[in-house]
């Protein structure tokens, strides 16, 4: 298929669509409204149902509803709208029901901006709601990317029945890219023989359901998801690295970030400086190991974000004390430049060279 | 020897924790007969509560979806938009309805989601233990609202299927209740008519059943009745209040 260029937002529904997902729950909000509006002009003429719900809660139980009943779907919200769907979303990863989340997220806290963020990141990785789950947090630099993400993370969902979450900045959505729609590896999904579509009196019922009033049998319900987490821990990681067995200063960032870093550490080399660059794709599960392969010598990580230092936390898991870190970031929609970038990586190695 | 009454196929063999004298136990029965006789049980989907109904799921003989506080009508509404030949029903109490989940409930009704709900009023939050809830009459106790329930400072009882009532998208609404064998024979014929609101595609279907709870009032089974009969029905009056060819 010829590329086509694309705003991210429709992308995404374009690509989920492509995954063969067919129900859409969403409510509006900036900066992700283009993906509704585009589902609710696409998804009827494939024969899927697009429904606008009364609030983002109710959208994601629509969802709870939908993936219960054994469909591919999704919804798509920004950063003040996950908020409200966390209530959803631990029952979805509870009852263990596979999902498409979008967060295209903005400045906050509280109702914040409308400008681009990565501000969600604790909240995506650390779980927003209630109790011991983890959602697979993916997080595309380009829209390419964000279309491959968005058919592979249905495919993730109904392997590990667990949610996943595109975490894009207001960037990504709003961006225009070509953009192909590929076929994804081929994963071996199990059959939904779980969900709630009648007994039609062939089988006992199915029935989707979080509640454990036992203690023991919730034990065992945690011990039964967190072998599974394990084992997307062991599976799933993606990570994408520049020049760490070389660089005198390695700088981890995601999303469009990494784009301006990238830009940063050209301009970098041009001036003699090594600058390596740890960008992962999942953010949870984190790719914890591939900073185990930066060289010894390397003077400090420098973690660049568009907020106030949410992902230094997982980068300080990662080095264990091996190399000092670093933070800069910009908040409220502020998009760090490539010049500061440079000047704070001139700063770890003590001024200018 | 002739079969002259068993339990309806529509419930499961686990025994139900209800309180005696509890009225679940009776509008899970009619819930299940109807499911069964109008031939839905086998492609039917029920969706519990949160609060004493919360264990539905083990009760009824259908496959079922636990939803969250309140979101039993939006869990519903995703299950009915991708199994549209299927049936779908909430079971839910007044917090979990009239309170918590006002949102869902007036906007499923109002999209005339093809969906049916069963609505348990009490008066009361019987699962936490007696709490007011909005349709908690006033003067009546609640352990939070120890010298009963003040209007000035809360409010009167909220009327739900009245309010259901003046929207499009509900096209059979009706109150009942089950404290006499009579009673119990309307209540079924409503839950039927509303079962077949959904069945004949017309829209969305309620039936409020003013229910007791005798823990929670502090009453005897018997007692609980009577007080429901005297103090409940005077507000909370019986009858029909939208069928589809009303509507129509």
């Amino acid at each position: 298929m010829a590329k086509v260029l694309m705003k991210g937002n429709e992308a995404i529904g374009a690509a989920a669509i492509k995954a063969g997902c067919k129900y859409f729950f969403g409510y509006p909000i900036t900066p992700q409204s283009e993906l509704p509006e585009y589902m609710a002009r696409e998804l009827p003429k494939v024969g899927g149902v697009f429904l606008q719900a009364e609030s983002e809660i109710a959208a994601i139980n629509m969802v709870y509803g939908a993936a219960g009943a054994g469909a591919r779907v999704m919804t798509s919200s920004s950063s003040p709208g996950i908020s409200l769907k966390q209530e959803g979303i631990s029952y979805l990863a509870g009852a263990e029901l596979p999902c498409l989340i979008v967060n295209i997220m903005r400045g906050g806290p509280g109702l914040g901006g409308i400008q681009p963020s990565q501000t969600d990141y604790f909240q995506a990785t650390r779980g927003g709601g209630n109790g011991d789950y983890r959602l697979v947090v993916l997080a595309p630099a380009n829209i390419q990317e964000l279309a491959d993400l968005v058919i592979e993370g249905f495919d993730i969902a109904d392997q590990y029945r667990n949610p996943v979450m595109i975490l894009g900045d207001g960037m990504i959505g709003q961006m225009m890219e070509p953009v192909e729609f590929k076929v994804p590896k081929k994963r071996e999904l199990p059959e939904k023989d779980w969900a709630t579509t009648g007994t039609l009196g062939k089988r006992k019922p199915n029935i989707i359901n979080s509640l454990y009033l036992a203690a023991e049998e919730l034990e065992e319900h945690n011990k039964k998801l967190q072998a599974k987490y394990d084992e997307i821990r062991r599976k799933e990681v993606k990570v994408e690295s520049y020049n760490i067995e070389d660089a005198d200063v390695v700088i981890a960032a995601y999303g469009t970030t990494s784009r301006i870093v990238r830009t940063a550490i050209a301009k970098l080399e041009r001036e003699g400086y090594k600058v390596g660059l740890i960008r992962p794709i999942t953010l949870w599960p984190y790719p914890y190991d591939e900073f185990n392969k930066i060289n010894d010598n390397c003077k400090g990580v420098l973690t660049v974000e568009m907020n106030a230092g949410q992902m230094v936390d997982d980068v300080k898991i990662a080095v264990e004390g091996r190399f000092p870190v670093y933070f800069y970031g910009r908040t409220g929609g502020m998009v760090p430049t490539p010049d500061e970038i440079v000047g704070k990586v001139k700063e770890i190695y003590g001024g200018e060279k | 020897m002739a079969v002259v009454f068993k339990k309806t196929r529509g419930l499961t063999d686990i025994p139900t924790h209800y309180c005696p004298g509890c009225t679940h136990g009776i509008v899970h029965r009619l819930v299940g007969e109807a499911l069964e006789e109008l031939g839905v049980l086998d492609i039917a989907i029920g969706v519990a509560p949160v609060g004493c109904a919360v264990l539905a799921y083990k009760y009824f003989n259908c496959d079922m979806h636990e939803a969250a506080h309140g979101r039993a009508p939006a869990v519903a509404t995703g299950i009915k938009r991708v199994l549209p030949d299927n049936f779908v029903f909430t079971y839910q109490g007044d917090g979990d309805l009239a309170s918590i989940g006002t949102a869902e409930i007036v906007h499923a009704a109002h999209r005339g989601e093809k969906i049916s709900t069963i609505f348990i009023n009490n008066a009361i939050y019987g699962m936490t233990g007696g709490q007011m809830a909005p349709t908690t009459l006033v003067g009546q106790k609640a352990t939070t609202a120890p010298q009963g329930r003040d209007e000035a400072h809360c409010g009167k009882p909220i009327r739900i299927s009245e309010m259901l009532a003046t929207i499009d998208g509900a096209k059979f609404v009706e109150r009942v209740t089950v404290t006499t064998p009579a009673h119990v024979r309307k209540a079924k014929k409503a839950i039927k008519e509303c079962f077949k609101t959904q069945i004949e595609g017309k829209g969305f279907g309620i039936v409020e059943v003013l229910s007791t709870c005798p823990t929670n009032w502090g009453l005897t089974p018997e007692e609980a009745l009577r007080w429901l009969e005297d103090n409940m029905i005077p507000y909370y009056p019986l009858g029909n209040f939208r069928r589809p060819e009303e509507v129509e």
